[in-house]
């Protein structure tokens, strides 16, 4: 009998000692993805770039992204000192690459920053208190979701821009809202849905049932335990943002130039393809790397955090 | 198959020749139908106000003049009146509403004389074309890779399948368009004159639609190509596929008729979304490749506050994507019997 008691007790112990949390066991599978990795070595570099041009800059190392070498336009790849040519103004390329990062990464994360919170309470309601809310708010985002997304951010910074004039700050803010205000759907939806799904199991009874108000119980219950589909929606949602970013500055009312931006420069590199195709082919490469990046990011994610997503 | 009569309380209001009328599939189908439909007139009432409150938030009038000389203040009045601008701003709206059940979408600003109506109309063969030759791209293309690679799971023409479809998912067709640009009229210059499919001032030619049509058809295929993956490697894993091998059916027996028929189920889903994005596709495509078409007039119209052709092509595009959808919503519960009409 004792010999039995000091089994069981040894075998539970063994067992939890082995255990591991969700975020390490994430993490563990996430290693195991290669081209999670290589995504995220790729944004790791991107993030370093932006943050260290201007050090370059600063240190002569790296010509200012908007110094314009007027006896140098057009410059061909490793032509005129410039590593990989230089544009219709004689600026740069390699320096406009990297400074062009900084907007792209910028619009990526901030966007997300806006959309969280937009997406979480109108999730959160609408999948928590169900009923009549939850009705107004699904019709309210299918109603949304109907809108063509790209039209819809070409009008609002069409409106806004003329508005804003020259304001550096206001304009980026005013992108990231009008982008961010088509993107929010699908992060509500998804909350909406996770909600829905975890708000049955028992835990959350046994949380209600001793007596935790909404609030708590939205805060410390189906909040952390929707945290892995966020997350890897919000991972989906960076490279979305970059690619309507880059497609507005394409077409002309993005970021506006003399800050570089990599749809800007594809565009006026258009401008002149026959004379220089480098200045097309860098921010165009750039813009799909970047993006391919995220999304292989995104897929080790979406592996390591919600295996039950997995295909 | 679960209907939609079994409902007590709205069962209570309806006579009752149209409960026992829900009872029936057609009946439910029927109303299903209508339901979709009618769901359309609130979106695109709240796509037209949106577009309307936003282009009459924008600063300044039509009538400034970018440098140039300006119109006297006579002139500008007598515009405003013309174009009802003197109006208040609801009365402007009912009267665009109007207008709009009527298909009059007003006079273009930007053109003189000209109805929105008619340049969109001007517009609409050369979109309609890229569009549909891309939609006849992507579907044989995309379901053909998707099934391919999903037969040789794990094989090179998986991975290469796959491989392309990841990489052409995450390339904007802005830059997928230019690359190409680059690759087949500059750098292949030697051999293609320049001009290789390029439409440039003179966009008309047959061969001038290769490089548009793939540049807008890309994504597309790579989207259907990894859904129509996905899907078929679930219905291979299933029974009955077991079962139709087991039975010593042919290979073309057992992937067309068993295979094919319940994973191109999702696929059709998608179609819906794949138009739409055709839709705004156009937008970038016709204006990387100078197409006359409406997407470009749209981005034109934009650049010129043009408000009537604005709101007139957002409404017109807010309109083929939800017929779009309400088409492949109502074709997936004649595919699919086993979905609920709800």
């Amino acid at each position: 009998m004792a010999l039995a008691d000091t089994a069981l007790e040894r075998t539970d112990w063994d067992v939890a000692e082995q255990q591991i949390g969700l975020w390490q066991d994430a993490w563990q599978r996430f290693r195991r993805n290669r081209l999670a990795i290589v995504g995220a070595v790729i944004i790791v570099f991107l993030v370093l770039v932006a943050f260290l041009s201007p050090l370059l800059v600063g240190l002569h190392i790296l010509q200012s992204p908007v110094k314009q070498n007027v006896e140098f336009i057009e410059s061909g790849v490793g032509q005129n000192g410039f590593v990989l040519g230089s544009d219709e103004l004689g600026r740069d390329t390699l320096a406009r690459l990297m400074f062009g990062s900084q907007v792209s990464l910028a619009v990526g994360v901030l966007v997300q920053l806006i959309i969280l919170p937009i997406g979480l309470a109108i999730g959160l309601a609408a999948g928590y208190w169900g009923g009549r809310v939850d009705n107004l708010l699904m019709r309210f985002t299918d109603i949304w979701w109907a809108f063509p997304d790209l039209l819809f951010v070409l009008v609002v910074v069409s409106v806004f821009q003329q508005r804003v004039g020259a304001n550096v700050i206001a304009d980026l803010l005013m992108i990231f809202g009008a982008i961010a205000l088509v993107n929010w759907v699908a992060l509500a939806r998804l909350v909406r849905g996770q909600v829905l799904s975890i708000k049955e199991k028992e835990f959350i009874e046994a949380a209600r049932s001793s007596g935790s108000a909404p609030l708590k119980l939205i805060l410390k219950h189906l909040l952390p335990n929707s945290l892995g589909p966020i997350i890897v929606t919000l991972t989906f949602g960076i490279p979305q943002a970059i690619f309507l970013e880059a497609v507005l500055s394409f077409i002309g009312f993005g970021i506006q130039p003399p800050t570089p931006t990599w749809g800007q420069m594809v565009n006026s590199g258009y401008e002149n393809i026959y004379a220089n195709p480098s200045s097309v082919v860098f921010p165009a490469l750039a813009i799909g790397f970047t993006l391919l990046a995220f999304s292989f990011l995104g897929d080790g994610l979406r592996d390591a955090l919600d295996p039950r997503m997995k295909r | 198959m679960a209907v939609i009569a079994g409902r007590p309380t709205r069962g209570a209001l309806l006579p009752p020749w149209l409960v026992a009328f829900s009872g029936t599939r057609g009946g439910s189908l029927a109303i299903f139908v209508a339901r979709r439909v009618l769901w359309m007139i609130p979106v695109l009432f709240f796509v037209i106000c949106i577009t309307f409150v936003l282009m009459h938030l924008a600063p300044g009038s039509p009538w400034d003049k970018n440098g140039g000389r300006q119109l006297s203040q006579s002139v500008v009045n007598n515009l405003n009146i013309k174009y009802g601008l003197n109006k208040p701003l609801g009365v402007q709206f009912l009267y665009y509403l109007w207008n709009v059940a009527h298909f009059d979408f007003g006079l273009s600003y930007q053109y003189e004389g000209q109805t929105v109506y008619g340049l969109i109309a001007s517009g609409l063969p050369y979109t309609a074309t890229l569009g549909i030759l891309a939609f006849l791209v992507i579907v044989p293309v995309g379901i053909g890779l998707g099934v391919l690679a999903a037969l040789r799971q794990n094989s090179r023409v998986d991975y290469a399948t796959m491989g392309f479809a990841t990489v052409a998912a995450s390339f904007p067709n802005f830059v997928v368009g230019a690359l190409m640009v680059v690759l087949f009229s500059v750098l292949m210059y030697k051999w293609t004159g320049g001009s290789f499919y390029l439409p440039s001032a003179d966009f008309g030619l047959d061969q001038h639609l290769i490089m548009p049509v793939i540049t807008l058809a890309l994504l597309p295929i790579a989207y259907t190509a990894r859904l129509t993956r996905a899907s078929t490697l679930e219905v291979i894993r299933q029974d009955f596929v077991r079962t139709a091998w087991a039975k010593g059916l042919s290979e073309r027996l057992v992937v067309i008729k068993h295979i094919l028929k319940n994973s191109l189920i999702p696929v059709v889903t998608t179609l819906g979304p794949t138009f739409a994005f055709l839709v705004t596709g156009s937008v970038i495509t016709e204006t990387i490749f100078n197409i006359p078409g409406i997407g470009r007039a749209f981005v034109t119209s934009i650049e010129s506050y043009d408000y009537p052709m604005i709101l007139g092509t957002t409404i017109l595009f807010a309109f083929v994507i939800a017929v779009c959808n309400l088409v492949v919503d109502i074709l997936y519960v004649f595919i699919d019997p086993r979905v609920r009409l709800t």
